[in-house]
C-alpha cells in the first residue's frame, strides 16, 4: 500500500463522513423534537380475522416453541388455536430490543421498563385497546397504569411478569447475616474483593436507591430520576465500591459459577440465579434488603402499524392468560402478572417463592425505567438522560 | 495490459459462432470487460465497506435523542470532545495503547529468533514442520484459544498449579493476563511476514558479511535487519491494530478490566450512546492510520 493511495482512501472516507454528518438533518420523522409527549398513535378499534402470521420479539424464555427444549413449548398450541404462524426472535438486553424494534420487522414485543418508555416516545408501539383484552381484569392491580406501560392513563400493553434484584450472600462466609445493602457499598466492608455487582449503566439506580435511605439530604425520590448532583453522588458511591468488587457480572451463568465456586460471597442477583446456586449445594440466601431494591416489570406491546395486528392481539391475550403465564413464570423464574396463574403452576409454592401475591413486597421494588430529562418523579428540574448514565458508568468502569 | 489486448484484437478477427458472441464482444471492448470484472468487488469495497465506515464516522458527529435514544442527524463536535477530554476515555485509551505496544514488542522479541531459525537454520523437513506449527493455531477458533487462556491464567488455574511447587503464583486476571493472551493470539501474524522476508534473504549475503569479518551482531544490524524491516513493519501493523481493537479476549481473561474496545462495544452494541461509541472508534482508526503513516514514512511498506 502506497502512502498516497492510503491518504486518498482516508480522505475519501473522511469527506464522505463529513458530508453525511453535516447534511441530512431532521429527516427522521420527529424523533428529534423535544419528545416530552409521545406521538399520537391510535389503538386498534375492533378485532378482525387473524392474518396467519406473527413476528414475536421476546426475552429468551418468554416465547418457547420447543426448538430449544423439546417439551418446553407454549407457542405451538397458540399457532394451532389461532392459525397465526409464529416466528420468535430473542434479544439479550433492553437496548437490543429497542434497536430491533426500530427496524420495524416485528409485530409484538416483551419490553422491560427501561425499553418500553423509549419505544412509546419513539412512536414504535401503539396504545393497547384494553377493551380487546381478555386477561386485563386478572392482572395484579399494582402492575397497571405505571409509567413504564402507560402515558397519561393510556395503556401501551399488558403486563407480563416481574422480578426483583435481590441481595444474595453465602451464609457461611457472611456473618452476621446482612439485612441491608450496606456491606456491598461501604468502603470498609469486610468482604472487599468478594462482592459482585451488575455490569450495566442501569446499576446506577441501585446506588441511587442506597443513597435515598442513607443520604436523605440528596432528595432522591425515584432512583431513575436523578439530577446532575444526584447522579454525581451515585457515581461517587460506585467509584468507592469499585475497588471492593471481585467481579462485575452481566451473564447470569457466569455469576452463578462465581457463587458456586465461592469466588464471590455477596452481591446483587436474580431469584433465578439464587435458586440455581442453592440447588448446586452452595449455602446461599437471597432476600430483599431493608432499603428495597431495583427490579423489572415486563409488558407485551404491539408494534406501530403492525400488518399482523389481529394476530398480535391474539398473542397478547394468549400469553397473559393463566396457563401460559404459569408456564413462562416457572420456566423463566419470575412472578406472573396474571393472578390466576398461581393456581396452575406445577410447583404450588412458585407464587409464594417469587412473592407474586405480596403487594407489600413490591412496594419497595423500583422497576427498571429509562432515565429521561423530564424527571419521572415529577420534579421541575432537568434530570440526567440514559446517555449521561452511560458515560457515568464508563467512568466508574474505567478505574 | 491494454496495449496487448488491442493488438491481438486487430490481428485476428473473432469467431462468429453464437456461443462466442459474448466473449468476442468482451474481447473487443476491453473497458467493458474491465468494468464487468471489477464492478462486484468495487461495489463491495466502496458501498459495503467504505460507506458503512463513513456512516459510522458520521455518527460521531451526530446527536442522540435523550428520550428515544435514536440518532438525530444534527452536527455536533461534543462527542469527539468528550472522547478526548473525559478522563475515563483518556486513561483507558492510554492503557489500550500501552497494551497494544507491549504486545507488539513481545511478539517481535518472540518472533525474531523463531523465524530466523525456521528460515536459515532448520533443515527442509524441520522447516516444514515449523511452518505447520506456526499455522496450526490460526486454524483454531479465536474464542477457543481465549477460553483456554482463561483456564490457564485463572485463580487455581493451570499456571498457578504449575508454579505452586516453587512458592509462586500466576498473574491472575488483569493487564498482564491480557498482554499474555493477546501476544499468543497474534504471534503468528508477526512470525509469518518476518519468516517470508528472511526466506528471501540470500544466504550468500550472510556469508559475505562473515567473510568481511562481521560478527553475528553486526551482521544482524547491518545486513539482516534492514532487509527484514518491511516484514517487521507488516507484522507490527497486524499485532498493533488487532490488539487495539480487541475486547472479547480482554473480557475473558480480565473481567473487571476495561479497554477502548469494551467502551466502543458498550456504547454502540449495548445501545446507550452510539455517537460517543462512534467517536471512540474514529479515534482508534485515526491512531492506526497515524501509525501506518509513520511506518510508511520509513519506507518499509514499499517492499510489500
Amino acid at each position: 500500500m502506497q502512502r498516497k493511495r492510503l491518504l486518498a482512501v482516508g480522505a475519501l472516507v473522511a469527506s464522505a463522513s463529513l458530508v453525511l454528518a453535516a447534511c441530512g438533518s431532521d429527516d427522521n420523522g420527529g424523533s428529534g423534537s423535544s419528545g416530552a409527549t409521545p406521538p399520537d398513535n391510535t389503538a386498534l378499534q375492533e378485532l378482525g380475522a387473524n392474518e396467519g402470521q406473527l413476528r414475536v420479539l421476546a426475552w429468551p424464555g418468554y416465547a418457547e416453541d420447543g426448538t430449544a427444549y423439546k417439551n418446553t413449548d407454549w407457542v405451538t398450541p397458540f399457532e394451532q388455536d389461532s392459525g397465526c404462524d409464529v416466528t420468535v426472535t430473542t434479544f439479550g438486553t433492553s437496548d437490543e430490543s429497542f434497536k430491533q424494534m426500530a427496524t420495524k420487522q416485528y409485530d409484538v414485543v416483551s419490553a422491560s421498563g427501561d425499553a418500553s418508555r423509549r419505544l412509546i416516545y419513539a412512536g414504535l408501539v401503539d396504545p393497547f385497546n384494553l377493551d380487546l383484552s381478555t386477561t386485563y381484569d386478572d392482572i395484579f392491580d399494582d402492575l397497571k397504569d405505571k409509567p413504564w406501560n402507560s402515558v397519561d392513563g393510556v395503556a401501551y400493553g399488558v403486563p407480563h411478569g416481574r422480578g426483583a434484584n435481590l441481595l444474595m450472600y453465602n451464609t457461611e462466609k457472611v456473618k452476621p447475616a446482612p439485612t441491608s445493602w450496606a456491606p456491598t457499598w461501604e468502603a470498609d466492608s469486610p468482604y472487599a474483593g468478594y462482592i459482585t455487582a451488575y455490569d450495566n449503566p442501569i446499576f446506577i439506580a441501585d446506588a441511587a436507591l442506597y443513597l435515598k435511605s442513607t443520604q436523605p439530604d440528596l432528595g432522591i425520590e425515584n432512583p431513575y430520576a436523578l439530577d446532575q448532583d444526584q447522579l454525581a453522588a451515585a457515581k461517587e458511591l460506585l467509584m468507592q465500591q469499585a475497588p471492593n468488587i471481585g467481579e462485575y457480572w452481566s451473564d447470569a451463568f457466569a455469576s452463578i459459577e462465581s457463587f458456586t465456586k465461592e469466588r464471590i460471597y455477596l452481591g446483587t442477583t436474580w431469584q433465578y440465579n439464587a435458586n440455581y446456586v442453592a440447588d448446586q449445594g452452595t449455602p446461599v440466601k437471597a432476600f430483599l434488603p431493608s432499603e428495597g431494591s431495583t427490579g423489572w416489570s415486563d409488558t407485551w406491546m404491539v408494534a406501530h402499524d403492525s400488518p399482523n395486528v389481529n394476530c398480535a392481539y391474539a398473542w397478547v391475550n394468549y400469553i397473559t392468560s393463566p396457563g401460559p403465564q404459569a408456564q413462562v413464570a416457572e420456566w423463566f423464574g419470575e412472578a406472573p402478572a396474571n393472578e390466576k396463574a398461581c393456581a396452575l403452576t406445577s410447583d404450588k409454592n412458585h407464587c409464594d417463592t417469587y412473592h407474586a401475591n405480596d403487594a407489600a413486597y413490591w412496594e419497595n421494588v423500583y422497576y427498571w425505567e429509562t432515565p429521561t430529562p423530564d424527571c419521572a418523579d415529577g420534579r421541575d428540574v432537568t434530570c440526567t438522560s440514559y446517555a449521561e448514565w452511560k458515560t457515568a458508568w464508563d467512568e466508574v468502569r474505567a478505574g | 495490459m491494454m496495449t496487448t489486448a488491442e493488438s491481438t484484437a486487430g490481428e485476428r478477427p473473432p469467431k462468429t459462432g453464437l456461443s462466442h458472441r459474448p466473449s468476442a464482444f468482451l474481447h473487443r471492448h476491453t473497458h467493458t470487460r474491465l468494468a464487468a470484472l471489477l464492478s462486484a468487488p468495487l461495489l463491495w469495497l466502496v458501498v459495503i465497506y467504505l460507506a458503512s465506515l463513513a456512516l459510522l464516522f458520521a455518527a460521531a458527529f451526530w446527536q442522540q435523542d435523550p428520550f428515544t435514544s435514536q440518532l438525530v442527524r444534527q452536527f455536533t463536535t461534543d462527542n469527539v470532545k468528550e472522547a478526548f477530554t473525559n478522563p475515563a476515555y483518556r486513561t483507558v485509551g492510554v492503557r489500550t495503547l500501552v497494551i497494544a505496544s507491549s504486545v507488539t514488542v513481545l511478539c517481535l522479541v518472540l518472533a525474531l529468533p523463531v523465524a530466523f531459525y525456521a528460515a536459515k537454520v532448520a533443515k527442509p523437513r524441520g522447516r516444514r514442520l515449523l511452518i505447520v506449527a506456526f499455522l496450526v493455531p490460526l486454524w483454531a477458533s479465536y474464542l477457543v484459544k481465549a477460553y483456554a487462556w482463561r483456564g490457564i491464567l485463572g485463580e487455581n488455574g493451570v499456571l498457578d498449579w504449575a508454579l505452586k511447587p516453587f512458592g509462586l503464583s500466576g498473574p491472575g486476571f488483569g493487564q498482564i493476563a491480557v498482554i499474555i493472551t493477546l501476544t499468543y493470539l497474534w504471534l503468528p501474524y508477526m512470525i509469518l511476514p518476518i519468516y517470508a522476508s528472511l526466506d528471501r534473504l540470500p544466504n550468500s549475503l550472510l556469508e559475505a558479511s562473515g567473510d568481511l569479518g562481521g560478527k553475528s551482531g553486526r551482521t544482524f544490524r547491518s545486513v539482516v535487519f534492514p532487509i527484514i524491516l518491511p516484514g517487521i513493519a507488516a507484522g507490527s501493523i497486524f499485532t498493533f491494530s488487532l490488539s487495539l481493537g480487541d475486547y472479547i479476549a480482554v473480557r475473558l481473561v480480565a473481567p473487571n478490566f476495561t479497554v477502548t474496545g469494551n467502551q466502543i462495544y458498550n456504547n454502540i452494541a449495548g445501545g446507550g450512546n452510539t455517537p460517543l461509541g462512534a467517536a471512540l472508534a474514529l479515534i482508534s482508526v485515526l491512531t492506526i492510520t497515524i501509525y501506518m503513516l509513520l511506518v510508511s514514512r520509513t519506507g518499509a511498506l514499499r517492499e510489500l
